[in-house]
């Protein structure tokens, strides 16, 4: 049974009604805000723990459980902070950019509360610089809700003090991992630190910081409002809630919509998407969550559910949610190839595996495309991913070799294949074959 | 402690160490390019991965706290696979130039890649080509070799102060440089050469001069500056090609100033090979035989207060004390060391000395700095400061020039000893730091005691040191900061006045027969009246020597086992690298030969009885290596006479690459100087 | 990376509204923190400059100008001046026309983009920039529109679900010096289906506020 309307927290995903706070609250933001936040900082984390939400932004940590680290009580005197991560960049994924400009104040009550179980007065959203129009809206609602007294002193009557600001980035990918994303903020290159210590010890300005996604926070109010039981209702267990996905590439219509988690990734596509451009049958292959996860063939699609553990079951994983759909007239060679270009532009250049391997990957990619490479170069190509993989201090390069790791283990022999007529088309074009 | 498992060997190490220090605790050694002791950590490079059991990856040891029970594996399957990984990424984008490349034969990478590095290359793609960066004229750039540890950048920013060297752009194209191509204004920049792991940062005087295992290496002592660093001289047949920093982690840890680093090849110029002797009014060439015969002829039967000896900065001890022997064989009280006429008290050791010792830096909390300008003065030991002060650990103000640029910041409390003045009534707030230090500095630059009012500045800034207790029988916080290698030395020798004898502004002052000059030329030798007789003794052609009526080769830094003494009043051995040029001698030898000459009978014939003599003479000759420690036993302090004035204080070394004798016959110095006296910065176009 | 020598201005001073700005943002972090206003200040510099030259770029000389705003070593602007790919470091044209390339946008006709821009702007290819001026076209990694590819980011703007013939209508307005209304040149409604929203329709509105 397909989620129904009234369970959908982003109730204005597409911009059908107006941005702004007076028809947020009609919608049922900010509802009962304080009284939430009375509840106190235990009973938040608590109810987060109890709705099994898993981050939203890639990795699935479960939020309840990162946020019981930030420290209770500082010993210092230095300040908590909470910093939302909306530097969408995986690609594949544009979900928060919709909350941002459709639903910021699903983002900003979620940040008032995220604050207060955190112990954090100030709280940063670091959007990605490309989504200038987006950021202004998102920049409106605070200032909104700064006049409105849900931000600042005693916010929205909960008598907590809550400062909230934007902060744009300027077009890296790797600002979208966290640590990175705090050394952005400070006005440094986005290059990701090594950890220990965490955020949680050691943060934002040297100060405990959680750094959460958009759709993670924006998610909250509505949880705490509803009952951790209400979302935890949906999608199997350890893989609660609702989710938006981002169905995109050959389908019939692409979309971005908010479904339930665990929902077969064929549903998802024929429900929502218009299905498979040509009909299912014309799938290739479906990147399930983003660039970084690998790629799934058309065999595993027909059944695999939508959620973390299906999907990593199958040596994927739902990533961001950002499902990238290839119908049986893609390059897919040249689809990934395409993805490791992407990659190597986007490495921070710090570590060397990342840095030197990460051109390396591009480049054989680059000739497996025309199939102007050795059979055993596909070997190389294989083990150059894992030397990459598992020895950077950050997951870019992980995510950036998977989808390579994918397309040789699930399309080697077309890559063969390409490598094959290359070589006769050369041959035949250097000795005339008998029969032409 | 934590109780850790290196490769089945159990250590404790410290909490807070990292798995790094606990695997070299073990004597494992872990290979690593960007880490480095005196950096902060990168650990960017990936060479130093290690196995820590339950780890699902290999972790980068250089970063990895220690955990007590961990177990950590340095030459698993793992570990071997991922260094033999990293090392393949390192080689594809890096040239293989090793046979042309400076850096071969005491390369990282090349050693590293011995140990870790593949049968062949796998890598069929183009390779990269980075731009050259200029840099300076002490730093020549290959950036092809570059390997982006970021060693260099974190030493320019932390160690030196200047950050000026960063990498711009990302990912493969992330290059190090300065952007704007300008020489980079440190002191400090030949470092840059050693920390570089790789051949990217080479010496430019040293570019395909020498292989390492051609080189015949000397321990010994830079001289060009007071800090004592610890050096190596690199010789090849008869020349230095090549003077590097040795570790004492009391002195200049692995540090060096680049004047002391590559003024070498000032060595090889204008220098005196053999005695000369003016004859019409003409220096001509002579021979020792002629000179002795002269010098005898012109000083046989002067009375004593008719001769004297002025020492210059960068003599040996040896030297100053056999020539202060001579003089006083003569019957002569004329000698003096202190070329700049620094009102020194050498009455006591600690009124002249570096007390609080470099290390003492380590400790204080509160600095004022009088009248020097450390990163000129003593690079080496400025960089100490900053460390200090970057730690949080230590506040520092300055009393000198509005506007100096000590690579950290430094209260400005005033540009004369007004200051001072200021301190002690509280009327400057800086006194309450003082006032609240444990452990107080005052630094007091050998410039600020050469004036008329010296004396009195030497007395005020050490009753400051004494009213805000850093004189206490457990910390001496009074310090002078001298300028050169041989200054102390010449003190502890004695080299002063004795009883009624004239210094130097006397000497010049007219009424000397003869005058010795050992070295010295830094005088103003116009004032020498003009039928003095002069006996000029060095190793340089320079200011000296132009006025010598004779002249006596000697032997330089690098040419003779010799003993100088640092600022701190460190004892140390300089040792001969090579022979000194044609006829020139050892000066110890010239003074014992000058001294047979004029009937003089001197108590050593060979270097053992000369050290013998200065023992007996001051005690602190015996202590070599070391140096007195400790607070400061009798707060009573040095003489005044007279009173402070109000003029600001004048920094010496306005051209610190042309500061010294063997600087000002350098050609790359006077490269340096002409770059870094230039206004107008260098563009990379030109 | 070095600094281009041949088209540096010789001074930078923020004008008025750029001092404006700066006040406003420098009011988002610590006092002692200001450095985490870098790429705010190097925006407002691309900015102002875009205003003053009608080439968006930042100069050499304009990241000095905002190290000394912000007490940070010049070398750790350039450092983030040629990280970030937003800040163009060399003149580029009026119309910035960016040109996502990676792999959702490509599957969507991507490559139809670039050939209209290269033939409605007159441009040889990514790098390129036209000889009137008009025109600069980069090739972008993914940026985040993925359900409304193609897309085209010019300047700020974005111009999504493209084909060729649409993005030719695009350029040509924009040489006639309009500004086309950014969004679905299909006529979507944001990330919603072609056709308008399947879900989302039965949302409850509460009276008034």
């Amino acid at each position: 049974m397909a989620l129904s309307d009234k369970d959908r927290i982003f109730t204005n995903l597409y911009g059908i009604h107006h941005w702004g706070l007076t028809e947020a609250r009609r919608r049922g933001n900010w509802d009962g805000t304080a009284g939430i936040i009375a509840k106190g900082r235990d009973w938040i984390i608590e109810e987060m723990k109890q709705s099994g939400l898993r981050g939203r932004g890639g990795a699935g940590f479960p939020t309840g459980l990162k946020w019981s680290f930030m420290p209770k009580e500082s010993p210092d005197g230095r300040p908590s902070y909470l910093v939302v991560n909306c530097d969408e960049s995986e690609p594949g994924t544009c979900k928060d950019r919709d909350i941002i400009r459709n639903d910021p104040h699903t983002l900003i009550e979620g940040c008032l509360i995220a604050a207060v179980a955190m112990g954090a007065h100030a709280g940063y959203i670091y959007v990605r610089g490309e989504y200038y129009n987006e950021h202004l809206v998102l920049q409106a609602a605070i200032e909104e809700a700064y006049e409105a007294g849900l931000l600042g002193p005693n916010a929205a009557g909960s008598g907590w003090d809550f400062d909230l600001y934007v902060h744009r980035g300027a077009g890296a990918y790797i600002c979208g991992e966290e640590t990175a994303l705090i050394e952005s903020l400070e006005g440094k290159k986005g290059m990701p630190r090594l950890k220990p210590p965490f955020p949680a010890a050691v943060g934002l300005y040297g100060c405990p910081t959680t750094v959460n996604n958009v759709e993670t926070i924006a998610v909250v109010p509505e949880i705490l409002r509803r009952g951790a039981s209400w979302f935890a209702s949906f999608g199997r267990p350890k893989n609660s809630g609702t989710k938006v996905f981002c169905i995109q590439g050959h389908v019939n219509k692409p979309c971005n919509v908010e479904a339930e988690m665990s929902i077969p990734m064929r549903e998802l596509i024929e429900r929502y998407a218009g299905g498979v451009r040509g009909g299912w049958d014309n799938l290739l292959a479906v990147i399930p969550g983003g660039s970084s996860t690998p790629l799934l063939p058309k065999h595993i699609c027909d059944d695999v559910l939508m959620d973390f553990d299906a999907l990593r079951e199958h040596k994927s994983g739902l990533g961001t949610a950002g499902v990238i759909v290839m119908d049986k007239s893609t390059d897919i060679i040249r689809a990934i190839a395409r993805l490791a270009q992407f990659y190597k532009h986007e490495s921070c250049g710090q570590c060397t595996p990342c840095r030197e391997g990460m051109g390396w990957q591009k480049r054989l990619m680059d000739r497996m495309v025309e199939g102007r490479a050795e059979i055993a170069e596909i070997d190389v190509l294989e083990s150059v991913t894992r030397q990459i993989e598992g020895h950077t201090i950050c997951a870019l390069a992980d995510g950036g070799v998977w989808p390579v790791q994918g397309l040789i283990r699930h399309f080697r022999p077309l890559m063969e294949e390409r490598i094959a007529a290359y070589k006769a088309k050369k041959s035949g074009g250097a000795m005339p074959l008998a029969a032409e | 402690m934590a109780k850790v498992t290196i490769d089945g060997i159990e250590i404790e190490v410290p909490n807070g160490a990292t798995v790094l220090q606990a695997c070299e605790a073990a004597a494992k050694e872990i290979p690593r390019f960007c880490y480095h002791e005196r950096l902060s950590v990168a650990g960017n490079c990936r060479m130093c991965l290690v196995e820590v059991e339950k780890a699902p990856k290999p972790v980068a040891s250089c970063a990895y706290p220690v955990a007590d029970g961990m177990k950590v594996f340095t030459d698993s399957p793992m570990v071997r696979n991922a260094r033999r990984n990293v090392m393949e990424f390192l080689l594809i984008n890096h040239p293989l130039d090793c046979p042309i490349c400076d850096q071969g034969g005491e390369c990282d990478l090349q050693d590293q890649a011995t140990a870790y590095g593949g049968q062949g290359g796998r890598y069929m793609e183009e390779k990269r080509a980075v731009k050259d960066k200029y840099l300076g004229p002490l730093v020549k750039t290959i950036m092809n070799r570059c390997i982006q540890c970021t060693r260099c950048v974190r030493f320019a920013t932390e160690v030196a102060g200047v950050p000026e060297l960063g990498a711009t752009g990302r990912g493969e194209d992330l290059q190090i440089g300065t952007y704007v191509e300008k020489a980079l204004t440190t002191e400090l920049s030949g470092n840059l050469i050693d920390i570089c792991p790789v051949g990217a940062l080479t010496s430019r005087p040293y570019a395909y001069v020498a292989r390492p295992w051609e080189l015949r290496k000397t321990d010994s002592v830079d001289v060009l500056d007071a800090t004592g660093t610890n050096i190596r001289v690199d010789t090849r047949g008869p020349e230095v090609v090549r003077i590097l920093p040795r570790t004492n982690e009391d002195v200049n840890e692995e540090w060096m100033a680049d004047r002391g680093r590559f003024a070498f090849d000032g060595l090889k110029r204008r220098r005196l090979d053999r005695p000369w002797v003016r004859r019409d009014g003409k220096l001509r060439q002579s021979s020792w035989e002629e000179a002795f015969s002269v010098i005898s002829e012109k000083m046989h039967g002067l009375k004593g207060d008719q001769v004297g000896a002025i020492a210059g900065d960068l003599v040996d001890a040896e030297s100053a004390f056999a020539l202060r022997a001579l003089m006083r064989g003569l019957g002569s009280a004329n000698t003096d060391c202190r070329q700049d006429g620094a009102a020194i008290d050498t009455s006591r050791r600690d009124f002249y000395l570096f007390n609080s010792g470099i290390t003492g830096i380590d400790e204080a909390d509160a600095l004022v700095i009088i009248g020097s300008n450390p990163r000129r003065e003593a690079p080496v030991l400025n960089a100490r400061i900053r460390k200090r002060w970057a730690s949080g650990s230590m506040k520092v103000a300055q009393i000198g020039p509005q506007g100096l640029d000590l690579t950290y910041n430094a209260e400005h409390l005033g540009e004369g000893p007004l200051a001072i003045a200021g301190l002690m009534d509280g009327s400057l707030g800086f006194a309450e730091t003082l006032k609240a230090a444990k452990k107080p500095m005052v630094i007091v630059g050998r410039a600020a005691l050469a004036r008329p009012d010296g004396a009195a500045i030497l007395a005020a800034a050490w009753d400051l040191a004494k009213a805000f207790g850093a004189l206490t029988p457990e910390w001496h916080g009074f310090n002078v900061l001298h300028l050169f290698g041989g200054q102390v030395g010449a003190l502890d020798a004695g080299f002063v006045p004795g009883e009624g004898g004239r210094d130097v502004a006397g000497m010049l002052q007219g009424g000397l027969q003869a005058l010795w000059l050992l070295g010295a030329d830094d005088i103003d030798t116009a004032l020498i009246p003009s039928d003095t007789f002069v006996v000029y003794q060095g190793h340089h052609g320079d200011r000296g020597a132009a006025r010598a009526d004779v002249i006596l080769p000697g032997a330089a830094y690098t040419e003779k086992d010799a003993t100088y003494v640092s600022t701190e009043g460190r004892v140390q051995r300089g040792r001969l690298a090579l022979f000194p040029p044609g006829e020139a001698k050892e000066d110890w030898r010239i003074i014992r030969a000058a001294g047979a000459a004029l009937d003089v009978a001197l108590e050593f014939d060979t270097l053992d009885a000369l050290r013998e003599r200065m023992v007996a003479f001051n005690p602190i000759f015996g202590v070599v290596d070391g140096r007195v420690a400790g607070g400061c036993a009798d707060s009573s302090g040095p003489r005044a006479s007279g009173a402070m004035g109000e003029a600001a204080f004048t920094l010496p070394l306005a051209d610190y690459w042309l500061a010294d004798t063997v600087s000002r016959a350098s050609e790359t110095m006077a490269q340096c100087s002409r770059i870094y006296n230039d206004p107008a910065p260098r563009l990379a176009a030109e | 990376m070095s600094a281009p020598q041949h088209q540096e201005p010789v001074s930078f001073a923020f004008d008025e509204q750029s001092e404006a700005q700066i006040a406003t943002i420098l009011k988002r972090y610590p006092e002692n923190k200001k450095a985490s206003g870098v790429i705010p200040l190097l925006y407002v510099v691309q900015k102002q400059m875009g205003r003053q030259t009608g080439s968006a770029w930042v100069p050499r000389v304009a990241m000095d100008q905002v190290a000394l705003r912000l007490g940070m070593a010049p070398i750790r602007v350039y450092e983030v001046a040629t990280f970030y790919f937003m800040f163009n470091t060399k003149p580029i044209g009026r119309y910035h026309l960016q040109v996502c390339g990676t792999t959702p946008c490509w599957l969507r006709g991507s490559d139809e983009v670039a050939r209209a821009c290269r033939d409605a702007g007159h441009l040889k290819g990514y790098g390129d920039t036209s000889d009137d001026g008009l025109f600069t076209m980069t090739e972008v990694e993914c940026l985040g529109g993925c359900v409304n590819a193609p897309i085209l980011q010019v300047d700020d703007d974005y111009y999504e679900d493209l084909d060729y013939d649409s993005t030719v209508q695009l350029i040509e307005a924009l040489k006639r010096g309009d500004r086309p209304k950014p969004g679905s040149a299909r006529g979507r409604l944001c990330s919603a289906p072609e056709g308008g929203p399947e879900t989302l329709l039965d949302i409850p509105l509460a009276e008034g506020k």
